[in-house]
């Protein structure tokens, strides 16, 4: 059966340019894939690398999906790890859920970390990733031996890539908005467009990236419909929000964290940032963490810069070992 | 009893007509792991017009979710779904039940003509600050609802004061009523004590609080 390169079966054909986006320079798809059932909900979940080196998880941002590591993940596979991530529900290739909330995502990461029964495994998270991350090692965390968190530190402004989470904003408007949302979400189907269509869509939320590696993106997080492309994830699913979370609870609670951790900082504000500064973060370091702010680097971190970042992640966890 | 089916983004959820009649309905919402009872309870009778129940996700006959997700702001969502059913209502919610009839009637202030809160299972959820974080892993249970995941998640979300007054504050604002809100119960968790303190809070017994917005 002929495939798209996010794994679905085609029901139409690639063109020779949809053929051409999906290439990209240094991007390699998973070396393995297979589905985990989180309490019968099912997960994708992708492997880089040799199965019987050490395991490293990595966690997407909201809105994102495990393919937007093509490039990073393989960047740590070949030096020596089995890197592991999974398509957060409702995201990729993972089942559209009833429901979405933090404590299920904590729970789905859980099942995946299960399922790869290699821990303590070291934690790498981008963005809400980095967050839930921050949870799952609060929670569980004979599972961590080492974290590190990709611009997803939390700062006072609630992120905007997390739905219904940290945000106290109580507008009529807002209220109104989602409400009205929720009602039209069960019949909802994404818009249908060209690949290079998404990902013009996509680069306003993601200014800093290029079209080449959004039209990649496209082509593993999207699939082609008879009638043009739509991205995979749930139309439900909708930034933003409100719910009664503090911000300040998660800086307060960062200070807990009991393993080696280092965290990246973007320092180019863009519209999925979370303009987390230094200054606002280091009375909130647990004791021996490492922060790095990263001059002229948006919010995708690893994206923009997979080399530098690799460098960093590989080097701290050298001296972790 | 009549049982109509309404769909919350993929939830299918029970709305249960306990009472038929003209005039302004009473949505009753139910507490954390209960269901809509299966007759009008004897405190509700001298309501003048019909009566509905809503059973929430998870919970009587609506759906049960795969591997839960639950929160509060998504139950607000299933009474609203109830609540473009029957264009308007008379909200009143036992526990888990009042603190969504809260939620709703800052949300949809035209269309709450009064919330009664009322003591009842879920009141207090998770207290006014987070606690230790933790992974809740329900006991599957012996299968149907109430759903183990709901019992689990919706006894431990965060129930700040100042976000329980945000939403009275904006029925206060935006509704009409003078007392948009009414607060007949025992038991007062943070939230609910600071919402019983805010100027548009009525305290009162609940024979009093049905007569009261059945005049509105």
């Amino acid at each position: 059966m002929v495939r798209a390169p996010g794994g679905d079966p085609l029901s139409a054909p690639l063109t020779p340019e949809e053929e051409a986006a999906a290439r990209f320079p240094g991007a390699r798809r998973p070396d393995r894939q297979r589905f985990v059932s989180s309490q019968g909900l099912r997960l994708a979940v992708s492997e880089w690398g040799d199965a019987s080196a050490p395991a490293i998880l990595l966690a997407h941002g909201g809105f994102d999906f495990a393919g937007t590591f093509d490039v990073f993940a393989p960047l740590l596979a070949d030096a020596g790890h089995r890197v592991v991530s999974w398509d957060q529900r409702g995201h990729g290739d993972s089942e559209h859920a009833e429901l979405y909330s933090w404590d299920a995502d904590v729970r789905d990461m859980l099942a995946v970390l299960d399922s790869i029964r290699a821990d303590p495994l070291i934690l790498i998270g981008h963005s809400k990733g980095g967050a839930i991350s921050t949870h799952l090692i609060q929670a569980a965390p004979d599972r961590v031996r080492a974290f590190v968190n990709l611009d997803g530190i939390p700062s006072h402004k609630p992120p905007p890539d997390v739905a219904d989470h940290e945000r106290t904003r109580l507008l009529a408007r807002e209220l109104s908005g989602w409400l009205e949302h929720r009602e039209k979400a069960g019949s909802k189907v994404r818009r249908s467009d060209t690949l290079d269509g998404l990902a013009r869509r996509r680069q306003r939320m993601n200014p800093r990236l290029s079209l080449e590696w959004l039209r990649y993106l496209a082509t593993v997080g999207a699939r082609k419909d008879p009638d043009g492309w739509r991205w995979k994830i749930d139309p439900a699913l909708r930034p933003g929000g409100f719910g009664p979370w503090r911000a300040t609870w998660s800086m307060a609670r960062f200070a807990s964290l009991p393993v080696p951790l280092l965290g990246l900082l973007a320092t180019e504000s863009e519209p999925m940032g979370w303009d987390t500064q230094p200054d606002e973060v280091r009375p909130y370091l647990p004791t021996g963490a490492r922060v790095v702010a990263l001059p002229g680097v948006g919010h995708f971190v690893h994206v923009e810069q997979p080399r530098r970042v690799a460098d960093l992640v590989l080097e701290f966890l050298g001296e972790v070992a | 009893m009549r049982v109509e089916r309404l769909r919350h983004v993929k939830v299918e959820l029970a709305l249960h007509t306990l009472r038929d009649g003209p005039g302004r309905a009473l949505l009753l919402l139910h507490g954390l792991g209960e269901r809509t009872p299966a007759s009008v309870p004897a405190e509700l009778a001298a309501w003048p017009g019909p009566i509905h129940g809503l059973d929430f996700t998870g919970h009587g006959q609506s759906t049960i979710p795969r591997g839960g997700g639950y929160t509060c702001e998504v139950l607000m969502g299933d009474a609203d779904t109830a609540l473009r059913h029957l264009k308007q209502a008379t909200v009143v919610g036992r526990g888990l039940g009042a603190y969504v009839a809260l939620l709703l009637a800052g949300a949809r202030p035209a269309d709450v003509r009064g919330a009664i809160l009322r003591d009842g299972l879920g009141l207090a959820g998770g207290g006014a600050t987070p606690g230790t974080a933790t992974i809740p892993f329900p006991n599957p249970g012996a299968g149907g609802t109430p759903d183990p995941f709901a019992l689990a998640e919706l006894s431990r979300d965060v129930r700040p004061p100042d976000y329980a007054t945000a939403f009275l504050r904006q029925a206060n604002e935006l509704s009409g009523l003078e007392r948009p809100v009414s607060v007949c119960a025992a038991e007062r968790p943070d939230w609910l004590a600071a919402v019983a303190k805010e100027p548009g809070t009525l305290e009162t017994p609940l024979d009093e609080a049905l007569r009261h917005y059945a005049r509105v």
